[in-house]
């Protein structure tokens, strides 16, 4: 095990000659520095985190009550179906991307990642792609046929505005960004790594990180491939899913899903990853079964290729179809019970910190939870019979993205931000924010699978007033205001944490990674000397060197 | 009137949904208080105190792991199991051959119902005999739809060039309101669908009157004779059939005895002589998106058009 500030990475970054800028906007527009970069992903997805939310509120304006007459039901598909698009696209994937840009060169003991201008090359596929896909409301109409656009509602026939092409060809950039992304992200995991850093002590989120970027790799093109499918129908006027004309409706379905389902784990693997370094950390103790959290996401990545059809139990594919791929999905739960409970036994017996971060982390596992336990309702597909495309659905996604990922992306950027920042969040708006956001977020989907039940299809722009509907739906409405407050409060936390929030210094929480062993902001090249890496965590050595995790061969 | 709900079962096909919730449902309930409340202990007993030694550090037990392995597998085993048995309680596998009772077609935004024994032709609400089983052959004319009535059934797809087939039944007399669940467009929202299950006398009675052409103009007097005479000028003919008067043409609903219905415009609006008139007046106004366009007709020709159609029972 060598100290030797041996750091990987800074070749490549000496070969990367690019004029660089050292002040003003130029710094950012042409910065090549992974961290900077990261903080462009973040950025720009919070940008549209509030656009999608802001999206969200319409909706709810509208669907506040029965027979409303707020949005014409033109301007509502438009806006479920960007709202989707956005929330999935430009804020999930790229926030995730973000955090990985900053953080894993920093986890791993690098300078920057494998591929520098590849790298700003993704961020920049992102912002445009996404600017793209904005430009079609003014550029007459925005997609109106979903975020997963079925044929042959997307084809030219039904959808004649030029939405569903500024839909094809925005997603296609930002698949290429994601890909990009992805070979760049595997190659710094495999090449870079501090000496001593071995695969087997990876910190958690990079694992998680490793295998995301493995599902992207292998998901995107899928898609992307069915996106080109979907722009030949629709510019060259072919037939792949134009029905009457021998193309097959079905066919869309199975390729958007062979993307679309391990895309769920695209965005909900490295928000597993973050839980994995905040529960630890605020529990004072090291993550319980660390072999068999990671195992369980190689287990995840697997599987979640085997179980698209389970998406399409309605579409009538037959009997023994459907229950092979009720077999797959029931499985996927039992690795992720396994990471819960995993996450579980970290906080027993430790000695709990309850930041906000830390409270994040702790909704995410009991909201997660309610979004994985639906999950296995569908599965049991008779279930799936009655209640998929209807509001008991759209609670389930919210409770897994919004419950799963949002909530411990919040987590995350509690955690990181005083690294990224230098500054410190101010605890109390973040525990503001968390109680806010918690309550909010529970108004307004909790009684959705209620408002599923009893016979409310999703995707609606109004509904009769029948018992119940009426009242639940504002209850709903409610809801999402709350949050959107939550969220104002968050952006104002950090707007005033920036310019005063407390001095953060280089390792604020007593963490045991490799990225709290440099200042924060890291300076440029990340680390001037990097700590004896002979465990999976070189911090915790350093602090507890009588019960260092390398004695006992972790 | 039932709203579909799928908490209120009244069908021997959507009962064994039912009782899957429930056994899911509670499972469910189980693992998340099991969760939550092992969750709440962890929060309330190891809160860090001040000055509190660090943790005992430990790096996991092989034994627990594989508990917590395998006593999910083991409960989803038996989830998968109960699966199958309500699989094949609630959509048994027709007999190789077996002809449907009944074909619906869906279209943007509206449903068309074809009797094939009985030649009969309706729209948007469709009568069944009560406790009869029926096999429905389900298409669609245009994008993909969804058959969704949550009292009596699973919900179908109705996909374009994929036919599909599911079981009708419902097991006491009454109206049971359902929706399209597949979004479909400007008017999903308005695509509901009323099942009106009858005894055999009555739905034997509702189908003699369904095969029998309209009385026509001739008894509702001259503002209905001019009705008549609109139809086939302003074109609604040609979207429209009335049998005898126009046939085989289905990009609207079938309108032979629309005065029967209880809703016009697939279920947006009750069957009224007002409501008939205002649907005329200005389609749009009543169902954005829908395929029938506003004709700009003077009060007149509404009214004539109403006394009409009126007449169509």
């Amino acid at each position: 095990m060598s100290d030797a500030p041996c750091l990987p990475g800074a070749e490549a970054l000496h070969e990367t000659k690019v004029p660089v800028a050292t002040s003003g906007i130029l710094t950012w527009v042409s910065t090549v520095d992974h961290k900077k970069i990261g903080i462009m992903y973040l950025v720009v997805s919070l940008i549209f985190f509030v656009a999608g939310g802001f999206e969200a509120l319409l909706m709810r304006v509208q669907l506040a009550r029965p027979n409303n007459t707020f949005l014409s039901p033109n301007a509502y598909d438009q806006i479920f179906t960007m709202h989707g698009t956005t929330m999935i696209f430009l804020v999930a994937m790229p926030v995730l991307t973000g955090m990985a840009n900053y953080l894993v060169p920093l986890m791993i003991g690098a300078k920057d990642v494998a591929l520098p201008r590849m790298n700003a090359l993704s961020l920049w596929l992102l912002v445009f792609g996404g600017i793209f896909l904005y430009f079609s409301f003014i550029a007459g109409g925005a997609p109106a046929a979903g975020w997963f656009s079925y044929a042959p509602l997307s084809e030219k026939a039904y959808s004649t505005s030029n939405g569903v092409d500024y839909y094809a060809l925005g997603l296609f950039a930002l698949g290429i960004g994601s890909i990009i992304a992805a070979i760049n992200l595997i190659s710094t995991i495999v090449l870079f790594r501090a000496p001593g850093l071995t695969i087997r002590r990876l910190p958690l989120f990079v694992w998680m990180v490793l295998i995301t970027q493995c599902l992207i790799l292998l998901a995107l093109p899928a898609l992307n491939a069915s996106l080109s499918m979907l722009l030949i129908d629709r510019l060259l006027n072919a037939n792949f899913f134009v029905t009457d004309l021998g193309g097959s409706a079905l066919l869309w379905q199975h390729f958007f899903w062979s993307f679309g389902h391990p895309e769920v784990y695209i965005v909900v693997l490295p928000a597993f990853g973050m839980i994995s370094e905040v529960i630890p950390v605020f529990s004072g103790k090291v993550i319980y079964g660390y072999e068999f959290v990671a195992g369980s996401t190689v287990a995840i990545a697997v599987l979640s290729f085997l179980v698209w059809a389970h998406h399409m139990f309605a579409v009538g594919l037959g009997h023994s179809i459907d229950v092979v791929f009720a077999m797959g999905s029931m499985l996927i739960a039992v690795p992720t019970g396994v990471k819960i409970f995993n996450w579980i036994a970290t906080m027993w017996g430790g000695s709990i910190r309850f930041t906000t971060s830390m409270l994040f982390a702790v909704g995410f596992l009991v909201m997660f939870t309610i979004g994985g336990l639906s999950g296995v309702s569908f599965a049991a597909f008779p279930i799936d019979w009655q209640v998929t495309d209807t509001y008991y659905l759209v609670a389930h996604i919210h409770y897994v993205l919004f419950g799963g990922t949002i909530f411990s992306v919040f987590a995350g950027l509690y955690y990181w931000f005083p690294k990224i920042t230098g500054r410190m969040l101010s605890e109390t708006l973040g525990k503001v924010h968390f109680w806010l956001m918690l309550l909010g977020f529970n108004m307004t989907f909790l009684d959705q699978h209620f408002l599923g039940l009893i016979g409310m299809p999703r995707r609606v722009y109004t509904y009769p007033d029948l018992p119940w509907w009426g009242v639940l739906n504002m209850i709903s409405t409610v809801g999402a205001f709350i949050m959107g407050v939550a969220v104002l409060i968050f952006a104002w936390n950090i707007l005033i944490s920036l310019r005063g929030g407390e001095i953060a210094g280089d390792n604020p929480w007593n963490a045991w990674t490799l990225e709290w062993a440099t200042t924060s902001p890291p300076p440029p090249g990340n680390f001037d000397r990097l700590p004896p890496i002979r465990s999976r965590r070189p911090l915790w050595d350093l602090a507890h060197p009588e019960e260092a995790d390398w004695k006992y061969g972790r | 009137m039932q709203h579909g709900s799928v908490l209120n079962p009244s069908s021997a096909l959507a009962t064994p949904i039912w009782h899957l919730f429930w056994i899911v449902g509670t499972v469910m309930a189980v693992v998340f208080a099991l969760v939550t409340i092992l969750v709440l202990l962890a929060c309330i007993r190891f809160r860090s105190k001040k000055d509190a030694p660090t943790p005992q550090q430990r790096y996991g037990r092989a034994k627990l792991e594989i508990a917590w392995t395998v006593a999910p597998f083991l409960v989803l085993l038996f989830i998968f199991v109960v699966t199958i048995r309500a699989m094949q309680a609630s959509d048994p596998t027709p007999s190789p051959g077996e002809q449907p009772d009944l074909v619906i077609i869906a279209h943007q935004w509206w449903w068309e119902a074809h009797y094939p024994g009985a030649n009969v032709i309706a729209a948007n609400e469709i009568h069944i005999p009560v406790g009869e089983r029926w096999l429905v052959r389900l298409e669609s004319a245009d994008v993909i739809h969804d058959w969704w009535v949550a009292a009596l059934g699973p919900k179908m797809d109705a996909i374009p060039g994929h036919p599909n087939f599911f079981w009708l039944e419902a097991d006491s007399i009454g109206h049971y309101s359902g929706t399209c669940a597949e979004y479909c467009g400007a008017e999903h929202a308005g695509m509901r669908i009323l099942v009106i299950a009858q005894s055999a006398n009555q739905f034997a009675a509702w189908e003699k009157l369904q095969r029998e052409q309209a009385p026509g103009a001739s008894n509702g007097g001259g503002d209905a004779e001019e009705g008549a005479k609109l139809f086939q000028q302003l074109t609604c003919a040609s979207c429209h059939a009335i049998t005898g008067i126009s046939e085989n043409v289905q990009v609207g609903p079938d309108l032979t005895h629309v005065a029967g219905r209880e809703t016009l415009a697939a279920g947006v609006i009750e069957n009224s002589p007002e409501n008939l008139k205002r649907w005329l007046m200005n389609p749009q106004a009543v169902k954005p998106g829908s395929n029938m366009p506003n004709f700009e007709l003077t009060v007149k020709q509404v009214d004539d058009l109403a006394a009409y159609l009126e007449t169509l029972k």
